[in-house]
């Protein structure tokens, strides 16, 4: 299995180099970061969460969007998804292992992290939100490691892999899908103290937006997928359910920010600043809101695109959708999310955030980290599921 | 030009006040100049400060251990002796803070006192800020922290330090998820600089700015180092980590008051037990309308204002 995820063609390997660099410029930008401290980063005590906060929230989001795959294949026994559907559990896995890499690189004093474990260090539980996210993640990454692991390894074997072996994990891991996006979404409702945060639809804001880009993100993948592996394709129908989850998906997505900016910006008590300095800045500052209007923009665009029918069935536009819809829901609950929350500061001070460098290659870093895990599975699962790969 | 001279005062004031920024180029230098300095100026690693228990499982002997190699760590890095004392809570005390409005003039001397008493690095400056209000406010957001010093107090303001509220429904230690930050019984919120793990999650429940974290290793000039340090509060706390206010535990759990209230000119800051009736700040509580910061969200503070 090893070697197959290290043959392959000569633009496979570009690409898996290409990542490897990018990989080692973060393992050389996080090294300084632990040398001299955050420092290095441009969070400041009044902007303390920034950048790595923001790519695990979205990636969240990536994982739990792998339960749009699962339903659909093992609820409703759809024989074209079922086929794929082991690759969605495998990026549901890496994008958690993605998840606890921002979370690790965000610690102040990462080599205390073992004060997480239970019962060995001093888990908060059950009064910690962060002590329930990080039960819940770690839960549905053993699962996500064991359902795809066991069947692909069985068929690797050539056996028929048995059903009480994993049919128990995927139904459960249907709710715990729903649940880590949920418990991620109560870290930041559950304050008090941050009014932009501390709404009753972040939760479900939460999923719908991991439904809107999960589906864009899967089908860009199943694209590639049917580009490079001319023996193997992803069906029609496949993308045919994704283009309908998407188009459903997108409009509530906005729907729900529109709810927000209503209830903002029409009760205009003072707990409207957070949202005025991310939609129309705040006494001169404004540097969010060119993105926040971009992503708004490109997600009309993306409703526009799953909407009629002669485009979204046109790759032209299709994909360029999907690009620029992954991006919105990047900026809309990444950046978008987490820097208003805290500005102004609870004594008025506005700072603004722009990550720095050291931060942007950290980032590139961790998601060329889960290109490359992402690639060399896959290709190693395609090739099993298609009968190629087998013990010999 | 005078107000120009303030602005300038201002301007100089909040870039002080700016955290400094180490930018990528300049890592690589200090990367590369790193290995020219002495390595005294690097802090040794301490393996023991990784495996350390958690303040409230260590027993006699471990706390012995630990206070040791704090001191020992201290020797090295500022080449003094420094004293490390745990005191406890007091059966039958409860700290509460009153501070009259009325009286504070903002001559900040309670911000410069706190950092002095409590070892706090420059960058993060002191756990207490004063917010130049507008009469006809209590909302912080519309104070102004960056204030000329000179002519004070100035008609039409009144002068609203805050620091940490002690709150009984404190959110900050609901949300740590490794429990190094807790309410002891006498009211003082702490934290077990050993055993946080420096993922800012207190910071963002703090409604009221009170909790700073320590982006780098604090530098404190050798001749301001204050050696009377407890392991709870005042002691030099290392990268990566959070700090807060203990109302100068160290002193208050001695009988003596919080470094701001000595230093305080104008005798706004009253500190006491409030359960003791005969208490000044019992009296004032029986005397005063008090009243706390962001009362609506039910954080309980055991910080009271109150205008004479």
């Amino acid at each position: 299995m090893i070697v197959e995820a290290l043959t392959g063609s000569k633009v496979y390997f570009l690409w898996l180099g290409f990542l490897t660099i990018l990989f080692l410029l973060g393992v050389f930008a996080y090294y300084q970061q632990l040398k001299f401290g955050l420092e290095v980063t441009n969070l400041s005590q009044i902007v303390s969460w920034g950048a790595y906060i923001a790519n695990f929230t979205f990636l969240v989001g990536v994982a739990a969007a792998a339960v749009l795959m699962v339903v659909p294949a093992y609820v409703f026994k759809i024989p074209e998804v079922k086929e794929i559907v082991i690759i969605a559990e495998i990026m549901a896995f890496v994008a958690l292992i993605l998840c606890l890499m921002f979370i690790v690189v965000d610690l102040g004093d990462p080599l205390k992290s073992w004060h997480l474990i239970p019962y060995i260090g001093k888990l908060n539980f059950p009064q910690s939100v962060l002590a329930w996210d990080v039960i819940i993640l770690n839960g549905y990454l053993l699962l996500n490691a064991h359902v795809p692991g066991y069947v692909l390894y069985q068929m690797y074997l050539g056996n028929e892999p048995k059903k009480k072996y994993y049919y128990p994990f995927v139904f459960l891991s249907i709710f715990w899908a729903i649940s880590i996006h949920t418990v991620t979404a109560f870290l930041y409702s559950g304050l008090g103290g941050k009014p932009f945060w501390n709404s009753a639809i972040l939760a479900p804001r939460f999923l719908i937006s991991a439904f809107s880009a999960g589906p864009a993100l899967l089908i860009l993948v199943f694209y590639t997928i049917n580009k490079v592996r001319y023996h193997f394709k992803v069906k029609v129908k496949v993308f045919k359910i994704l283009k309908s989850i998407a188009a459903i998906a997108f409009p509530i997505n906005l729907f729900l920010v529109f709810c927000e900016v209503f209830k903002e910006f029409y009760t205009d008590s003072a707990h409207v600043a957070s949202a005025r300095y991310l939609f129309t800045g705040l006494h001169g500052h404004n540097i969010l809101v060119p993105y926040i209007w971009f992503a708004i923009i490109a997600q009309i665009f993306v409703i526009t695109v799953f909407w009629v029918p002669k485009l979204r069935d046109n790759s032209k536009f299709l994909l360029p959708a999907c690009v620029v819809g992954f991006i919105g829901i990047w900026i809309e609950k990444g950046m978008g999310l987490i820097i208003p929350g805290f500005l102004p500061s609870p004594h008025g001070i506005i700072v603004d955030y722009t990550p720095s460098i050291t931060e942007i290659f950290v980032c590139l870093g961790i998601w060329s980290f889960g290109a490359l895990l992402f690639t060399m599975m896959a290709k190693v699962a395609i090739e099993i599921l298609n009968g190629k790969l087998r013990v010999k | 030009m005078e107000a120009g001279k303030r602005m300038e005062k201002v301007l100089e004031k909040s870039l002080n006040q700016k955290v400094k920024r180490r930018s990528f180029l300049k890592v690589f230098a200090a990367a590369a100049a790193t290995s020219v300095v002495p390595v005294k100026e690097a802090t040794a690693f301490s393996f023991s400060k990784y495996f350390q228990k958690h303040y409230k499982e260590m027993t006699e002997a471990d706390k012995k251990k630990v206070f040791a190699r704090i001191t020992k760590e201290a020797k090295e890095k500022y080449n003094t002796s420094i004293n490390i004392s745990d005191p406890q809570a007091i059966p039958g005390v409860k700290y509460a803070y009153c501070l009259n409005l009325k009286a504070c003039n903002g001559s900040r001397m309670c911000v410069t006192a706190c950092a002095e008493e409590n070892n706090i690095d420059p960058d993060i400056g002191s756990y207490i800020k004063v917010l130049e209000m507008p009469i006809g406010t209590s909302n912080t957001e519309r104070g102004d922290l960056f204030y000329d010093e000179h002519n004070l107090p100035k008609d039409g303001k009144y002068y609203l330090p805050t620091q940490c509220n002690q709150c009984d429904n404190a959110p900050c230690t609901k949300v740590c998820p490794v429990e190094a930050t807790w309410k002891e019984k006498d009211g003082l919120v702490v934290i077990d600089y050993d055993w946080c793990i420096g993922c800012r999650y207190c910071q963002a429940a703090c409604p009221y700015e009170a909790r700073h974290f320590n982006f780098k290793e604090p530098k404190i000039d050798k001749s301001k180092l204050n050696t009377q340090q407890s392991y709870l509060s005042n002691r030099v706390r290392s990268k990566g980590v959070m700090e807060k206010c203990t109302f100068c535990l160290h002193r208050s759990r001695e009988g003596q008051y919080p470094a701001c209230l000595e230093a305080c000119p104008t005798g706004a800051r009253k500190f006491g037990n409030i359960l003791d009736p005969k208490s000044e700040v019992a009296q004032i509580f029986k005397h005063k309308r008090v009243f706390v910061l962001k009362e609506e969200l039910n954080t309980m503070p055991q910080f009271f204002y109150y205008f004479d």
